[in-house]
């Protein structure tokens, strides 16, 4: 679940407030947005990437609340982390060009004759 | 609240996943105005944007015919031939156009345009931006309700602007329903949006269901994630609690994997990927990696907890049945596209997950885009004119006297009922009665009673679609009375050549079931 909005981060853009599609995120009028419906959140992390400063953190997990602080994901760099790691910038999107999914779809076909196939990618 | 938004247009798309996104693109092209309403953001919403999908092309007629076999064969008898085909040829024309548009797929190591992936964010962003140029009218936040009506032709539809505090009515010649499949309520990437609202506005004006009783798929996640990606698992192996290798007969790894998570605790290592492998793993799928990196686990190297968790009919395959080839639904005025339709043309009683589902979201949202502006360019601009009434029953009418009805205890029950491994990766007819019985009564409470407006409505609607859809389901699952695909009866394992059909269902508070009159191979050649 999302649960940390950097308040020192936060540029009170707004933009987490209109992408999120679970409407999670309420707006303030001369401050940042508040995770208002933190239940509704549905774990898909798209609000990470969205955020032009990297001000958001979502939770692994779906349930429960794990109450996570902000100095430990600064600490394990953790804010920004899905954004880098799709090649994702200020908000923007990019990286779609170099990613290397073909090279997994040739290792499936030829790499392992043996052993279960995958059948639900 | 305040005065009501009132939209207007030629074709109006309900959904703002892929299905929607091409509905819309193909109305707007053959000359149509089109407004597309979300329940949520279009470029976030629905099960592709926080997902990868595989996509289903052929360049080659030997690669077509080859995809047509492999599927014919898992979909046991229910899948359709000549529709295969269809999907295939109109993805594999549209992925390309896709890339003559800009979107930035890869180039594999043969320098060649690598189409068989999508990045949901950035092919979804992609699509919003699409549509913006093309000058569809979106509206985000702006779930829909009910469908209006001018005597038996569908006009339009109603919902509510959540982010302003309105009421919403969209008037239009057409309407495509692309909600997306529903996921009963469970926690995987994309579904929280996912209720089966489109299936339920459908069948208020008498569309019928299909292959309902596909509705069980379930995919692995690690264990306390949402993250329901398949790809890495292809080079896991599994283990016992007491560190012991579960061995996995070839094609047997879901099965297998139900009954050791019900015997106790399961985990995985990716222990089979080797060589470039790992490094392609991270790269091309970094969100199946968000659960590894956040616990700091290295799941090349340690075992890590997993649990199956239910995909509802958005990797199975029951929904709307398809009347004819533009996708209408049997109403007129009302056509449906992507995971709303029952995909039983394509992956009959297997799942449409591996690509079959992101090619029939794209080719369906483009013949019902198609058929809805021919609908509505055949009416013109006596469309306008007409006097619509709304549709729209449980959550909103109530047919006995209104009072307080909780949506989230439907919605904890739908979960109790729909999602456990030992209630519908494998059914049997006791459990599925008991189901449907406490189903039912929370059903009737619905109809009865649950009356809102605004996002209390919105809500309440979605508890209702959720039983309508869980209801159809164990139904469907208790008339099938064999072993077929994902459908899985303790009860009656074995398939019954006689059940090698299709099992429409009409109706919600009384759903009458039917299994389909002719043999699908015979029907599709
Ligand atoms: C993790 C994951 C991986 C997948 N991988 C693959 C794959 O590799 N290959 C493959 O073929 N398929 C895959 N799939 C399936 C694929 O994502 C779906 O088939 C596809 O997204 C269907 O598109 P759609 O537009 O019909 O529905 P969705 O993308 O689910 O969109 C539904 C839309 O409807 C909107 N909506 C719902 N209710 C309302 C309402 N009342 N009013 C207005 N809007 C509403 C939602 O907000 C959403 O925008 C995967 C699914 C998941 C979850
Ligand atoms: S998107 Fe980021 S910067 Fe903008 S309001 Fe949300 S948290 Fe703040
Ligand atoms: S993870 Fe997804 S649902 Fe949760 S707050 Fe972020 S965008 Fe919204």
């Amino acid at each position: 679940m999302i649960e940390l909005l950097s308040e020192t981060r936060c540029t009170a853009c707004n933009v987490c407030v209109k992408a999120c599609p679970a409407n999670v995120f309420e707006a303030v009028p001369g401050g940042v947005p508040v995770i208002a419906r933190q239940g509704d959140c549905q774990t898909c992390f798209l609000c990470e990437i969205y955020c032009p400063v990297d001000a958001l953190y979502v939770a692994v997990d779906p349930e429960h609340v794990t109450g996570i602080t902000e100095s430990a994901v600064v600490e394990a760099g953790l804010f920004g982390s899905y954004a880098r790691a799709l090649g994702w910038k200020k908000g923007r999107e990019g990286g779609a060009d170099s990613d290397p999914t073909h090279r997994l779809r040739q290792a499936s076909l030829t790499a392992m004759p043996t052993g279960p196939r995958s059948t639900a990618p | 609240m305040a005065a009501i938004i009132q939209l207007q247009s030629d074709v109006l798309v309900i959904g703002g996943g892929p299905a929607a996104c091409w509905a819309s693109l193909a109305a707007r092209e053959a000359g149509c105005s089109v407004v597309l309403v979300d329940k949520g953001y279009v470029g976030t919403s629905g099960a592709t944007a926080p997902s990868n999908t595989g996509t289903w092309f052929a360049t080659t007629p030997e690669r077509r015919a080859r995809l047509i076999a492999e599927r014919e064969k898992s979909a046991e008898g229910l899948a359709d031939l000549r529709q295969m085909g269809r999907v295939i040829d109109t993805a594999t024309q549209h992925l390309h156009v896709l890339a003559e548009r800009g979107y930035r797929f890869p180039r594999d190591d043969d320098g060649e345009l690598y189409i068989a992936n999508l990045r949901g964010p950035d092919y979804m962003r992609f699509l919003r931006q699409q549509l913006v140029r093309a000058g569809v009218i979106v509206r985000d936040h702006h779930p829909a309700l009910e469908l209006l009506v001018a005597g038996e032709v569908v006009a339009g539809a109603a919902g509510v602007a959540r982010q302003l505090g309105q009421n919403w009515q969209a008037r239009a010649g057409a309407v495509v329903l692309a909600t997306g499949g529903c996921a009963f309520g469970s926690r995987i990437l994309g579904a929280t949006g996912l209720t089966g609202d489109g299936q339920l506005m459908a069948a208020e004006l008498g569309a019928s269901l299909s292959g309902m009783e596909f509705s069980n798929q379930y995919g692995i996640v690690p264990l306390h994630s949402s993250v329901n990606k398949g790809l890495p698992y292809f080079w896991a192996s599994f283990y016992r609690a007491d560190g012991s290798a579960i061995d996995i007969p070839p094609g047997q790894r879901f099965p297998v994997l139900a009954r050791e998570s019900l015997e106790g605790p399961i985990s995985a290592r990716l222990d089979r990927a080797s060589g470039a492998v790992p490094e392609a793993l991270r790269r091309g799928q970094p969100n199946c990696f968000l659960p590894f990196e956040r616990a700091g686990i290295d799941p090349f190297e340690e075992l890590f907890p997993i649990a199956l968790r239910s995909e509802g009919t958005v990797r199975g395959t029951g929904g709307l049945k398809r009347g004819d080839d533009d996708c209408g639904v049997g109403i007129p005025g009302l056509f449906a596209a992507g995971d709303t339709l029952e995909r039983q043309d394509i992956a009959g009683a297997a799942t449409g997950g591996g690509g079959p589902n992101a090619s029939w979201a794209v080719a369906t949202g483009v013949w019902s885009g198609k058929g809805a502006a021919a609908f509505a360019q055949r009416l013109g601009s006596r469309a306008a004119e007409r006097s619509v009434r709304p549709a729209g029953q449980a959550g909103l009418r109530p047919a006995a006297s209104s009072r307080a009805i909780d949506p989230a205890e439907a919605v904890a029950l739908v979960r109790e009922e729909m999602l456990p491994v030992d209630r519908h990766f494998f059914r049997s007819a006791p459990r599925l009665a008991g189901s449907l019985t406490r189903l039912d009564t929370a059903w009737e409470a619905i109809r009865d009673h649950a009356q809102g407006d605004g996002v209390a409505a919105l809500r309440l609607r979605e508890a209702a679609a959720l039983l309508a859809s869980s209801r159809w389901a164990c139904r469907a699952a208790q008339a099938r009375t064999e072993t077929r695909g994902m459908h899985r009866r303790l009860d009656a394992p074995e398939s019954q050549p006689a059940q090698a059909r299709r099992l429409t269902i009409a109706g919600i508070d009384q759903p009458v079931l039917s299994f389909d009159s002719l043999p699908l191979e015979a029907a599709a050649s």
